[in-house]
């Protein structure tokens, strides 16, 4: 194997939101080149924000991504809050982190059915699976819709939500909504993700059984398995404010990515599930924690291709969340209140932080005195973790041929690590100062 | 008779259109027993260049864009536009005000000749494109409906009356009435007014409705003492570039 030569290039990674590309190059047992080229045109958002006034800025952020618009709206208002000192309900509060359980569960849903589990069974999609599996699928689209309809009760819709603004909502659900809420994570969401963990546990041998520790980093607060907010905890160095969120992420440039790169402690570091899991286990809901036991999941997990089945121990624990949640609102009243608005506008800077789907996102804005963005800075997971998958990749390709697996085997398992960070790829080309060699 | 087949492209764009497509649940099997999917990079691994029907998300922005948009317009019989981004070039026509080399440089620095950026343009700005399916997010009943009319030969219908028809129609209090600038009165409905029945202005993400009647939109701000700076702001977010286009009529 030492003077081995291998060449894998898989243009346009499918199953993925936005365009990567994996390219490998070993000649003579030297691995030249093994990453993930990002290839998404970039999008200037920073730039595009200039000018732009408070109320306007989140419904901006939002079109960064479809399939992570609630967590970019809910960061950017936070961060607008911050900067203008809006002070917001405890009813917005609960509701808005209501909304980022159902938005966790859609993504994790979306990523476990029909992006990963493809690969888990050897087909190219989750098509054939309907006529092989039909009543999984219907499952995964049963669980997916419910999912949805809970951001659309909340939010108003799914993708793009239109009820959020800095200071609260232009329109609260009902006492009913959120009574349809409860009803059916308990009788449909609850028994479908134990049907989905039964599955997957069956399907968990599938998993490459590679590990390649690294620093994992995500929210942690003391009381909560942190999503909503918290403080940057990481497996190496412990905990740090939001606001010091730059020393965390250094971001650089490569040539061969228009998605910038980030390290901390070590060469790369990981965020998504595992960076969540492995930071705050202990304080997962009880069928969460149960799940993760059954599929023999504990802290530390070094395995990047297990981050999916992490992702459907999450399932379960902001499932359970979202019943606490929704009991609190129920017992104290949907109150019919107004956005909450600025006093006198004045200069200011917020940065806030949210664990969404993929990770750990970050929004920073300056205003100026009439409340229009004057800077601002959007630090995406996906952004966070391409190191890391390049990482993973330079170990990979020798664990891979230590282990004498085809050209065919190897590009899979490739195109599954990839898979396995459910990255998202629009996201992480959003602004950005960008370096294209070509 | 074989299923028509059909291909999904995404360009510039946050990909919510296509999420949207796989957020049909109820309807996505069905749908699959009508067209043979042949390329949609998102949801399938198949990727072939046979298709008759090409959906695209995303606007045009790069010349390796152009290049790309080209040749799916000589494969496909029909090409449709998906959502904003495709249909009018949406928020991505925000840097168009900007100059492109100020932003470059601010962005690239020293690097700024190295990355290849056209202006954010709409699908049809560029090529042919058959009919179009507005909006940000795209309306999924909106895309059925268009999808039935391809795969029946009729004409789809795309209203061409503005937000406020729609809106006057669900009972909502008008946003004026809270001194809120809303886009209703200068967009195209079809959305069944979705943001302001729930309590959101409209920003426009349709584009603005075919022969606007900017008099009267311009009796409706005066009405309510509103300046016409704040309705340009509203332009600014999904209608850059008809902004521009008025500008240079105007010249």
């Amino acid at each position: 194997m030492s003077d081995a030569n291998l060449h894998i290039e898989v243009p346009y990674v499918t199953r993925v939101e936005g365009h990567g590309n994996i390219v490998i190059d070993m000649r003579q047992g030297r691995l030249v080149t093994s990453h993930l080229e990002v290839v998404e045109p970039p999008r200037y958002f920073e730039a595009m924000l200039k000018g732009f006034p408070y109320s306007d800025v989140a419904l901006i952020t939002s079109r960064i991504c479809g399939i992570c618009s609630v967590g970019h709206q809910v960061t950017s208002l936070k961060a607008t809050e911050k900067a203008l000192d809006i002070t917001i309900s405890e009813q917005t509060v609960l509701l808005r982190k209501l909304l980022v359980y159902g938005a966790t569960m859609q993504s994790h849903v979306l990523h476990v059915f029909f992006l990963a589990a493809p690969d888990l069974l050897g087909v190219p999609s989750v098509v054939p699976l309907a006529a092989t599996h039909p009543d999984v699928v219907k499952m995964a689209l049963r669980m997916k819709k419910l999912a949805n309809d809970i951001c659309d009760r909340l939010g108003g819709r799914t993708i793009h939500p239109n009820r959020l603004v800095p200071g609260g909502f232009t329109k609260l659900p009902s006492r009913a909504d959120l009574e349809w809420i409860r009803d059916m994570l308990v009788k449909q969401m609850v028994p479908d993700a134990k049907a989905s963990l039964a599955l997957l546990k069956k399907l968990a041998p599938k998993f490459p059984a590679f590990e390649r520790e690294t620093e994992y980093i995500g929210l942690a607060s003391p009381t909560e398995y942190a999503f909503y907010d918290g403080k940057i905890a990481s497996t190496d160095t412990g905990l740090v404010e939001v606001d010091d969120y730059l020393a965390m992420t250094n971001e650089f440039v490569v040539p061969h990515s228009t998605s910038k790169h980030c390290r901390h402690a070590r060469s790369s570091y990981f965020v998504g599930a595992l960076g969540r899991f492995n930071n705050n286990h202990a304080l997962l809901n009880p069928l969460a924690k149960a799940a993760a036991t059954e599929l023999g999941l504990k802290p530390v997990v070094k395995n990047p291709f297990l981050n999916t089945a992490v992702q459907l121990v999450e399932t379960f624990h902001v499932v359970e969340e979202s019943l606490k949640l929704i009991d609190i609102l129920l017992s104290k009243g949907i109150k019919e209140e107004k956005p909450a608005v600025p006093g006198k506008l004045r200069e200011g800077r917020g940065a806030e932080a949210t664990e969404v789907p993929r990770g750990i996102l970050f929004h920073d804005y300056t205003y100026d005195n009439r409340g229009q963005v004057v800077k601002a800075n959007c630090i995406i997971p996906t952004t966070q973790n391409t190191q890391c998958i390049d990482d993973d990749m330079t170990a990979l390709v020798p664990w891979m041929m230590d282990r004498d697996m085809s050209k065919d085997q190897m590009t899979l398992t490739l195109e599954m690590l990839v898979r396995a960070y459910d990255p998202c790829i629009s996201c992480s080309v959003h602004f950005l100062d960008v370096e294209f060699l070509e | 008779m074989s299923k028509p087949k059909v291909a999904f492209f995404d360009f510039t764009s946050c990909e919510g259109c296509q999420l949207s497509k796989l957020n049909l649940e109820d309807d996505l099997l069905a749908i699959l027993d009508l067209v043979e999917l042949v390329n949609f990079r998102e949801a399938i691994s198949d990727r072939r260049d046979d298709y008759e029907i090409a959906f695209v998300e995303g606007s045009i922005s790069t010349p390796h864009c152009v290049e790309r948009i080209h040749r799916i317009r000589r494969q496909a019989k029909i090409l449709v536009a998906l959502g904003a981004c495709a249909h009018i070039a949406g928020v991505n026509a925000i840097r168009n005000r900007m100059n492109i080399d100020a932003v470059k440089e601010e962005v690239y620095g020293k690097d700024k000749y190295l990355f290849p950026s056209i202006k954010a343009q709409a699908v049809a700005d560029v090529v042919k494109v058959d009919f179009f399916v507005p909006g940000c997010p795209m309306d999924n009943q909106e895309f059925k409906r268009v999808l039935t009319a391809i795969l029946t030969g009729t004409q789809p219908h795309i209203p061409e009356y503005a937000v406020c028809v729609e809106c006057k129609a669900r009972e909502n209090e008008c946003l004026y009435d809270y001194g809120t600038v809303c886009m209703g009165p200068v967009t195209r409905a079809g959305c069944g007014a979705a943001c302001p029945s729930n309590g959101h202005y409209c920003f426009g993400c349709r584009g603005v409705v075919p022969d606007l009647n900017a008099n009267a939109a311009r009796d409706v701000m005066e009405k309510y003492k509103l300046s016409m700076h704040q309705i340009r702001n509203r332009f600014a977010m999904f209608n850059a570039n008809y902004v521009e286009v008025q500008e240079k009529q105007n010249e």
